[in-house]
């Protein structure tokens, strides 16, 4: 309880330092409140997006290919681990071409994807979906190569079949390894449907940003950051949160443990 | 004809650095409802036997027979074989994820045994073994006493014929130790099952077993075989009296002499 209240006052503290500091700089050095608006000015800007409708509109289109892509990846991401954990032979085949896609930088096939999907939702989806993809499936793998040896020996010595001892064995104790690569999925999801929207198309919060910044209403601009930020933490603490639903049996859904 | 018989059982593991004998040829028969203890220093290829038992390693030569089958005949273990025996491991080896009652349950839904039957079946069993209250608790909320309990009701809820113990309380202090071994004294009598226990204490195979095999260090051997003659039930006082100590003692040279 003494743990929590601290961390809550160091929170606040670093908060009002960030703050404090940020209207010192506008307030003492002469930049251009067109570069960095004041503290003040960007919760004004913040509170009128929120009471827009446009705003939510364009949040409601984000969050959709954010979590549509993140869905499509961690099933993907989830069945490809496996398959490259279980198989030597399909991670041998495999693991060139997954190699090659994750050096890739995905950023530089977002015109290209685009170009083959078009201005709408669907592009972004695939692009959030190509972000998530790798830490899902590094997850999903790591944990089914590091089940351990006694618990195969259990499956062996009670006879499961194979799918027995995934359904059973691999996949449960699998399942923490597979919720951290989802954790670093969602949060790669978001940049890319946001970076995609910045690209190409006419709704979301990527274009909203880059809206605003061609009507130099940085204000807004920061705003509408604030308004990602927002949703960003609200998608990693739903994965979060999924960790206690699922795993409350593993270390790392304890309350006191750093990630939580 | 012998309940579980072990002939010219070998282990070789290769490695990169060359080979290593595990276990030299090892004989061994026990009737049905027999228990035999296997005792040896560290490294002696104990648990090998176990495990070449057990149908977790291959031999790499020899033949284990278990109530007339061939359980290393086939590409794999053979099946029926396989059924009829169980182990406890060292560290409990429970699935962390799954409560008590499913721990125990466990060998018996992988046989597509109703929920309902097999949470009955289980619960029963944690009755007898001491963890009745315990059921819906996860293994890490339990003492590493009570986790050996819930393996050991787990390795019996499938009725096994023989029951393979590789240093089952090992990691347990003295007095849980006691209190087990007084436990799986009474669980032996009760099933009937043919039991071997690979332990490092000699007291412990002695109050346990009807035969105690000593293996040598490297390759593991079979140095001598002795037999327990005290009568069951056993209580934790036989442990004091001259006789069983005379044997402890006895055996220690035995060991003491082969390494």
């Amino acid at each position: 309880m003494r743990d929590r209240v601290l961390s809550l006052v160091i929170g606040l503290v670093v908060l009002v330092v960030f703050v404090g500091g940020w209207k010192l700089y506008v307030e003492l050095s002469d930049v251009s409140r067109f570069v960095l608006p004041p503290p003040e000015d960007v919760a004004t800007a913040t509170w009128d997006l929120a009471g827009d409708g446009d705003t939510w509109e364009h949040l409601r289109v984000t969050l959709w290919e954010i979590v549509a892509g993140f869905a499509v990846a961690s099933a993907f991401g989830v069945v490809t681990g496996i398959a490259i954990g279980e198989i030597r032979v399909v991670e041998r085949a495999l693991s060139p071409f997954l190699i090659a896609l994750q050096v890739l930088p995905k950023v530089a096939v977002i015109p290209l994807l685009i170009l083959w999907l078009g201005f709408g939702p669907s592009a972004k989806i695939v692009i959030a979906a190509i972000f998530a993809f790798f830490p899902v499936t590094a997850g999903t793998r790591a944990g089914i190569r590091s089940v351990e040896r006694n618990h195969r020996d259990l499956a062996t010595t009670l006879q499961a079949s194979r799918w027995q001892q995934l359904r059973h064995i691999d996949l449960p104790s699998s399942l923490p390894s597979i919720l951290t690569g989802m954790e670093v999925g969602i949060v790669l999801a978001t940049v890319g449907a946001i970076v995609a929207e910045y690209l190409a198309g006419a709704e979301g919060l990527g274009y909203l940003a880059t809206f605003y910044l061609n009507q130099l209403q940085v204000d807004a601009l920061f705003g509408v950051i604030v308004v990602m930020s927002a949703l960003g933490l609200l998608l990693y603490g739903a994965v979060l949160g999924l960790r206690r639903l699922l795993v409350p049996w593993h270390e790392s859904s304890e309350l006191d443990h750093p990630s939580a | 004809m012998a309940d579980v018989e072990l002939l010219g059982v070998a282990k070789r593991f290769d490695s990169r650095a060359g080979a290593v004998d595990a276990l030299a040829p090892v004989d061994l028969q026990l009737e049905q409802g027999e228990v035999v203890a296997v005792v040896g220093p560290s490294g002696c290829g104990k648990t090998t036997l176990l495990r070449c038992t057990a149908g977790l390693t291959r031999p790499s030569a020899g033949t284990v027979r278990l109530h007339g089958r061939d359980l290393w005949a086939g590409r794999r273990p053979d099946a029926e074989a396989m059924r009829s025996l169980a182990i406890v491991f060292q560290d409990a080896n429970l699935l962390p994820w799954l409560t008590v009652e499913d721990n125990v349950a466990l060998p018996l839904q992988l046989r597509g045994v109703p929920r309902k039957e097999r949470r009955r079946q289980a619960a029963e069993l944690c009755e007898r073994t001491g963890i009745g209250g315990f059921t819906r608790h996860r293994p890490r909320e339990l003492s590493i006493g009570m986790r050996q309990r819930v393996a050991l009701s787990r390795a019996l809820v499938d009725s096994p014929r023989l029951l393979l113990l590789d240093e089952p309380f090992a990691s347990l202090d003295a007095i849980t130790r006691d209190a087990m071994n007084l436990e799986l004294q009474r669980v032996l009598a009760d099933s009937g099952c043919t039991g071997v226990l690979v332990t490092h204490s000699m007291s412990e195979a002695v109050f346990l077993a009807d035969r105690v095999v000593s293996l040598s260090a490297r390759p593991g051997r079979v140095v001598d075989v002795t037999a327990v003659p005290f009568a069951r039930p056993r209580a934790m006082a036989l442990q004091h009296t001259s006789g069983f100590q005379q044997l402890v003692h006895q055996l220690r040279c035995t060991l003491g002499e082969a390494a």
